[in-house]
């Protein structure tokens, strides 16, 4: 017990060390950030407004767009369909990749679907998807739900896989049904996967998100995009692409903030002491 | 009665080798019994197939043929009258000590104040109640196994099964761990049956020393020093300590003689 408790405040001890010559993290990205806007900005002689454009004359475009709402309407507008199929696709993926990885019968049959569903070209099926289901919110949904389900489902599937054996007979040897070792053993083993999972999603689902807009036109942001692209107003065009970069590195970093109070084991297991 | 029971068991494992089949038998008609009370070690050169035994023994595997039986009922998968030790403690890195030790509880079915009351007893028996809210990171790799040994006793089996339980800790640490778990079984009593590759253990800690090889019985040892053992170090020193050693030594190395 003394042994543990010395390990402890000598591992304490070195962190505090560590970080007190260390810059915060935050301030290296900002300060990473400020360069390259800055050098950016003082390219703005250099650039043609119709193939480019500039942070200030973004900044600029960004205050018109908000002042009259309609890059607000745009952003809810496409948000709702976002969190909608996002959303149901972790709730059909992590289950989904859960069972696949536990049971061999059911990896047998449905695997091969989910492995063929993440290498498929899901742009291709987007105009068939209209087809079905016109061009309103649904048809968003189902695009944005179906390139995030996959990397969702991959990563719980092979996170399920990776549990050490010796732990599921923890749950054998105390006599634990599957249910209960698929629920208080894989599930809680695999979350770092799924975490994992969910975030590569995030990049995807924006991505469909857009593509959605694209094709169907008529709204949120991707429609702001399209149409400031075909009336070569580059600044405006901008506006959206930044806000929805800004959108997906701050839900990246609300799930990894998630995932430290959901697993926070995880961050203490695996090396993260880097240089 | 609680008496443990492994008659003609015997275990076949299919391996390939080089691409060619061959049949491996780890278990070959092992025979021995465990009374109640008392504490058995299982010893011999690895691959002898001690912990296949001990694994058929709780449950997780199955016998190709033979059988192991409880108080004369016969062993069908994991049940509440065993609990196994594992080598590595193998703790639910995401739940607390204590947590930790009310899984086992908690799947027996017991609920409420019960439950937190018991598990905090055997982390109290293993010197742990202090420590109860850290999680498996933030514990030693001996207060680990103590956690692991509390989390079995939790569920009041009659035998405790133990695969290299100190096997992975340090000198001082197992020497610490095995005074305890004397101190456990003087003072509840359980049949323990553990495995071990350590002469010195198994003599400190088993009233009877199991020796096997290629999956059988190759002797049982009589170990005839007195119980309570409290003062290991001093036990060390006594001729029956030294001559029980010798013998299972001997015994070791006439099994490793049959192969060549």
């Amino acid at each position: 017990m003394a042994a543990a408790d010395e390990r402890l405040a000598a591992r304490e001890q070195a962190e505090v060390a560590v970080t007190q010559h260390r810059w915060p993290r935050p301030a290296i990205t900002l300060l990473s950030l400020a360069v390259v806007f800055g050098i950016w900005e003082l390219c703005a002689p250099l650039i043609n407004p119709v193939f480019g454009s500039y942070p200030s004359e973004i900044a600029m475009a960004f205050w018109q767009l908000a002042r009259t709402g309609e890059l607000w309407i745009a952003l809810g507008q496409s948000l709702q369909p976002f969190v909608v199929g996002y959303g149901l696709a972790i709730a059909v993926g992590v289950p989904l990749g859960l069972v696949i990885g536990r049971f061999r019968t059911v990896e047998a049959a449905l695997g091969i679907y989910v492995t063929a569903g993440y290498a498929m070209p899901l742009v291709a099926l987007v105009p068939l998807l209209i087809l079905w289901l016109g061009l309103g919110f649904w048809v968003k949904v189902a695009i944005i739900f179906l390139m995030s389900l996959f990397p969702i489902c991959i990563n719980t599937w092979l996170g399920v896989t990776a549990v050490p054996k010796s732990l599921i007979e923890v749950g054998k040897s105390f006599v634990a049904t599957d249910a209960v070792i698929l629920r208080r053993i894989v599930l809680p083993a695999t979350l770092p996967y799924i975490m994992a999972g969910v975030r590569l999603a995030v990049g995807r689902a924006v991505v469909a998100m857009v593509v959605a807009e694209f094709f169907t036109s008529i709204s949120g942001l991707g429609a702001i995009i399209l149409k400031s692209a075909n009336n070569f107003e580059t600044a405006n065009m901008f506006v959206p692409i930044l806000l929805l970069v800004v959108l997906a590195v701050g839900l990246n970093s609300l799930i990894g903030f998630v995932e430290r109070r959901v697993a926070p084991w995880q961050a203490e297991i695996a090396g993260r002491d880097r240089e | 009665m609680s008496e443990i029971d492994l008659i003609d068991l015997s275990k076949r494992f299919a391996l390939k080798v080089d691409g060619k089949p061959q049949i491996v038998h780890a278990l070959d008609g092992l025979n021995f019994t465990v009374r109640t009370g008392e504490v058995a070690a299982l010893i011999g050169p690895s691959g002898c197939g001690k912990t296949t035994a001990l694994r058929i023994a709780m449950g997780l595997d199955s016998a190709s043929s033979g059988r192991v039986t409880v108080d004369g009922r016969v062993v069908k998968g994991c049940g509440y009258d065993r609990a196994m030790v594992f080598q590595h403690a193998e703790l639910l890195p995401w739940l607390t000590a204590l947590q930790n030790v009310m899984f086992g509880l908690e799947l027996k079915g017991v609920r409420g104040e019960l439950l937190r009351e018991t598990a905090m007893q055997c982390l109290d028996l293993v010197g742990l109640k202090d420590s109860h809210q850290r999680r498996p990171y933030q514990l030693s790799g001996g207060m680990q196994q103590r956690v692991g040994i509390a989390r079995a006793l939790a569920v009041d089996p009659k035998i405790l099964l133990m695969d290299e339980p100190f096997g992975a800790l340090d000198a001082q640490t197992r020497e610490d761990l095995q005074e305890q778990l004397l101190g456990i079984h003087a003072r509840t009593g359980k049949t323990i049956l553990f495995v071990t590759h350590d002469l010195d253990e198994a003599v400190l800690l088993a009233d009877r020393v199991v020796v096997m090889q290629h999956g059988r019985l190759q002797e049982i040892v009589t170990v005839p020093l007195p119980r309570p053992r409290t003062d290991l170090a001093a036990l060390r020193v006594t001729p029956e300590f030294a001559t029980t050693r010798y013998r299972i030594w001997q015994a070791l190395h006439a099994a490793a003689g049959t192969v060549h």
